[in-house]
């Protein structure tokens, strides 16, 4: 007898369909996990469980939760069950919570909804299930005071709080370190099994989905392509997009051999202080070592990638090397000299260097065309193309990304995600760097469109020497781009060496963390067996 | 919070040093020499050197700046040299039609503009929201003396149910809260109109965020996550006007003053600066300085009240 059965939901908002015959089944204590790329309908999927559909939504068929139709249930018995027969965690802790509440109110709150109790007795409730999910600090905090991890770890007891026999996770781990996100799945499973619960498991992480999910569904333009259990899923693929999605990402690019000569880009012994909030009214400002003695080269056309996790000094150390920033101790130097000189950027230096962010569509101007936008860079130029140069410099740059010349008279809002990184890398590539740093750059991609991105990368270095610093908190995106890796820690480079040789022998215990933690998708033919 | 309320207070004494030296510097540049000015053109040059000694003009800058603080400081504003009374004894009077009017003002106009705005903001789009939206341009739009004669014609003039103008004194509180009740709408029309609009904005922020899905997750209904999670978070923009509308209630009632023949701080002030009254205008602007220094600090405290992110910031 299966806990939630979905039979046929199709749903339209404003004449559009977005969901499309849907049908799905969880029995109780099943991981079912809806995978697929951004825009395939897995989250309006859980949110029409939740009969949370956005206004405006029509919706068919039926949803069958515990004996009950969902789409049949008026609003008020609705609220009824919402966080008590089904709870939902979201994927971006640091705002699912109200910041003005204590997390202690905020679990209680969900008890007090469903049941006549009095406040101190939801209040110590509370308590026993923020124990339960592993958080160490006590419930009279605020959100703002804990991590990520320990945010969503609130999110969780609020969502089991009565004990739900459903419950939806929608992307719960997207926005969290490895280490972390790890720690949370294994938390979820445990609730599962424990609480002898269903539930829904959103996910883009096909690693993730492999490594805990019992049922597979995966998701394309509204409609379920193939659903299976997961060990047969994987041994046994039917449709040709589940093919293509488990391709790509375990997609490896093919990386041309590294030609290094001479050192191009020279850290050394950096040290980056911030101030930070006074102890005493007088007494020095006390300050926070975001980078504490870092020191590492980058040769000329050379690939090395950089990991760590969030607040390590990844993002601190790409605006040093920038020269964004004056650093308090060490040196940057790029082709032997300061990047950083008497507190002003030198523009001949910054010709050398570009970067690619992660949010393609935050780094562009909307109002200009791309025209416009990818010549950016020609201010660092004494002497930029004009007139007809410019044109080919431009149609230039397009080409070398894939993108057809057409492209420079259009807006950004018309291209996709994958475009707009491209444009971004046709921005960098305009002034014919030495060096591009990647902050994060496929992060934000889907699957797909991050193998396709990722080979064109590659093929860049190929043409002629680029040199890479690729930054990225996603270790199996490094390991297939990068000739040599640095692993970061609390502001200092714990271990730096051959990317295959790091990741195939970590000798440092973070290291080792890190890729343990690190969910892997199983060598997919012959894996499925050991499952 | 201790810290956080310190350091408020720390930047409010600044403040207010700083509001003083430029208030005394302001006055003392103004064109026109305050006695020759209230002994009129014929005065012979020796009159007004020895009303200038009198009145201490004679001395040095610092000294002068120096007694007006310290003298404020012991509540010795000065002695008006138009009116001959002490100037703390005119404030005083003044200060006890002002600030009631400018209190009952805001009273009126967030007792107006908080249902108005949640009640938009709940029911976005639907015709109550796009009646009150329109009703909140038009209060923006009416100037607050044009609607003030509009009230005297109708409520005094024509029904009789206010006098027209005039201030009873609190001798009798009714009779003197009545007398306030036609200015302070006046008043507090423009006001509630705007606060409405930052209410319903601020909520309908509020209502998109992250939050409020969590909240409707856990079970609660649209209303319940609007009362309990967005409300709050909502006041901050909200709390921020308000202080400024209630410096602008005290200080900005010229006008209305004027229309309803009220003997308040606004009246004051331009009769001062017409007569060259320095030690009255120095004395009134410093005090609503003061005022509106003191209404921040408030604020800030509130903030912090509202918004437990804001206590670990000093």
């Amino acid at each position: 007898m299966s806990l939630l059965s979905i039979k046929g939901l199709s749903v339209q908002i404003g004449g559009t369909p977005v969901l499309q015959g849907i049908d799905l089944e969880i029995a109780p204590g099943q991981i079912t996990a809806i995978t697929g790329e951004s825009g395939s309908g897995k989250s309006m999927t859980a949110l029409a469980v939740m009969g949370l559909l956005p206004q405006g939504a029509a919706a068919r068929g039926q949803i069958m939760l515990d004996g009950t139709d969902i789409l049949q249930t008026p609003e008020a018995a609705l609220c009824g069950m919402r966080g008590n027969t089904m709870g939902m965690v979201f994927q971006e802790p640091m705002t699912a919570l109200n910041p003005v509440q204590t997390i202690g109110a905020q679990v209680a709150e969900t008890i007090l909804m469903h049941e006549k109790v009095a406040k101190t007795e939801a209040r110590a409730r509370a308590s026993a299930m923020l124990e339960r999910v592993g958080l160490q600090v006590g419930p009279h905090r605020y959100p703002h005071e804990l991590s990520g991890g320990q945010r969503q770890r609130v999110v969780i007891a609020m969502a089991i709080a009565m004990r739900p026999k459903l419950l939806i996770a929608d992307e719960p781990t997207t926005a969290l370190d490895v280490t972390t996100q790890a720690r949370i799945l294994e938390l979820l499973q445990g609730l599962v099994d424990e609480f002898g619960m269903g539930m829904l498991l959103i996910t883009h992480d096909l690693a993730v989905v492999a490594d805990v999910a019992d049922q597979i569904a995966v998701m394309q333009h509204g409609r379920i392509v193939e659903t299976s259990a997961t060990a047969d899923l994987l041994r046994n693929m039917r449709h040709p997009y589940t093919k293509a999605l488990f391709a790509a990402s375990t997609h490896a690019v093919q990386l041309p051999e590294a030609q290094v000569d001479e050192p191009l880009l020279q850290v050394q012994n950096v040290v980056r202080d911030y101030p930070v909030k006074r102890v005493s009214l007088f007494g020095p400002r006390p300050v926070f070592r975001a980078l504490d003695d870092v020191s590492f080269t980058v040769g000329r056309g050379e690939r090395i990638g950089l990991v760590g996790e969030s607040g390590c000094g990844k993002s601190t150390l790409t605006r040093a090397i920038l020269g964004l920033e004056p650093v308090q101790g060490g040196s940057i130097t790029l082709d032997g000299a300061p990047v950083l000189q008497g507190g002003k950027p030198d523009l001949a230096l910054r010709r050398k260097m570009q970067v690619v962010f992660q949010d393609p569509y935050g780094s562009f101007n909307p109002r200009h065309r791309v025209d416009r936008l990818i010549t950016e860079p020609f201010f660092l130029l004494d002497n930029p193309p004009k007139g007809a140069a410019r044109d080919q410099a431009i149609v230039k740059a397009l080409t070398d990304v894939g993108l057809p010349a057409e492209a420079a008279g259009k807006y950004i809002h018309e291209f996709s995600g994958g475009q707009r990184q491209r444009l971004a890398i046709a921005r960098a590539l305009i002034v014919e760097p030495d060096l591009i740093i990647f902050d994060e750059a496929v992060s934000a991609l889907d699957v797909s469109v991050r193998a396709q991105v990722l080979d064109l990368i590659a093929d860049l270095c190929r043409k002629r020497p680029l040199a890479y610093l690729f930054i990225s908190h996603d270790l199996s995106v490094v390991r297939s781009i990068t000739d040599r890796v640095m692993v970061m820690q609390a502001g200092k480079i714990v271990e730096q060496g051959e990317t295959e040789a790091v990741f195939a022998d970590p000798q440092h215990p973070y290291t080792q963390s890190l890729i343990a933690a690190a969910p892997k998708l199983p060598e997919l033919a012959h894996a499925a067996d050991a499952l | 919070m201790i810290r956080y309320a310190l350091g408020r207070f720390a930047s409010l004494v600044i403040s207010l040093i700083v509001a003083s030296i430029v208030i005394f510097a302001v006055v003392e540049v103004i064109p026109g020499d305050p006695a020759a000015f209230m002994l009129g053109v014929n005065a012979r040059p020796d009159t007004i050197a020895a009303l200038r000694a009198e009145m201490g003009l004679d001395q040095p800058l610092i000294a002068r700046y120096l007694s007006w603080v310290g003298g404020m400081m012991q509540g010795d504003f000065g002695m008006s040299w138009t009116y001959k009374t002490p100037v703390a004894d005119l404030i005083g009077d003044r200060v006890w039609v002002s600030l009631p009017l400018a209190i009952y003002a805001l009273i009126l106009s967030t007792i107006v503009a908080f249902p108005a705005g949640i009640y938009a903001a709940s029911r976005r789009g639907s015709a109550g929201d796009t009646a009150i939206m329109g009703a909140t341009q038009l209060g923006v739009a009416i100037p607050n003396f044009w609607f003030a004669m509009i009230l005297v014609l109708i409520f005094a003039i024509n029904l009789r149910w206010f006098s027209a103008g005039g201030f009873p004194g609190w001798g009798n509180p009714l009779a003197a809260i009545k007398a306030l009740t036609l200015p302070a709408v006046a008043l507090a029309l423009p006001q509630a109109a705007i606060l409405a609009r930052v209410m319903r904005s601020s909520l309908l922020d509020m209502l998109g965020e992250d939050f409020i899905r969590t909240a409707r997750a856990k079970g609660l209904t649209r209303r319940q996550a609007l009362w309990r999670h967005a409300l709050r978070n909502a006041l901050i923009p909200v709390l921020t006007i308000i202080g400024l509308q209630f410096s602008f209630l005290l200080a900005g009632g010229i006008i209305i003053e004027q229309v309803f023949f009220l003997p308040g701080l606004g009246r004051l002030i331009f009769q001062s600066i017409s007569a060259r009254d320095l030690i009255v205008v120095e004395s009134v602007v410093m005090l609503l300085v003061f005022t509106v220094i003191m209404v921040n600090f408030i604020v800030d405290l509130t903030y912090a009240a509202v918004d437990p992110r804001l206590r670990v910031r000093a």
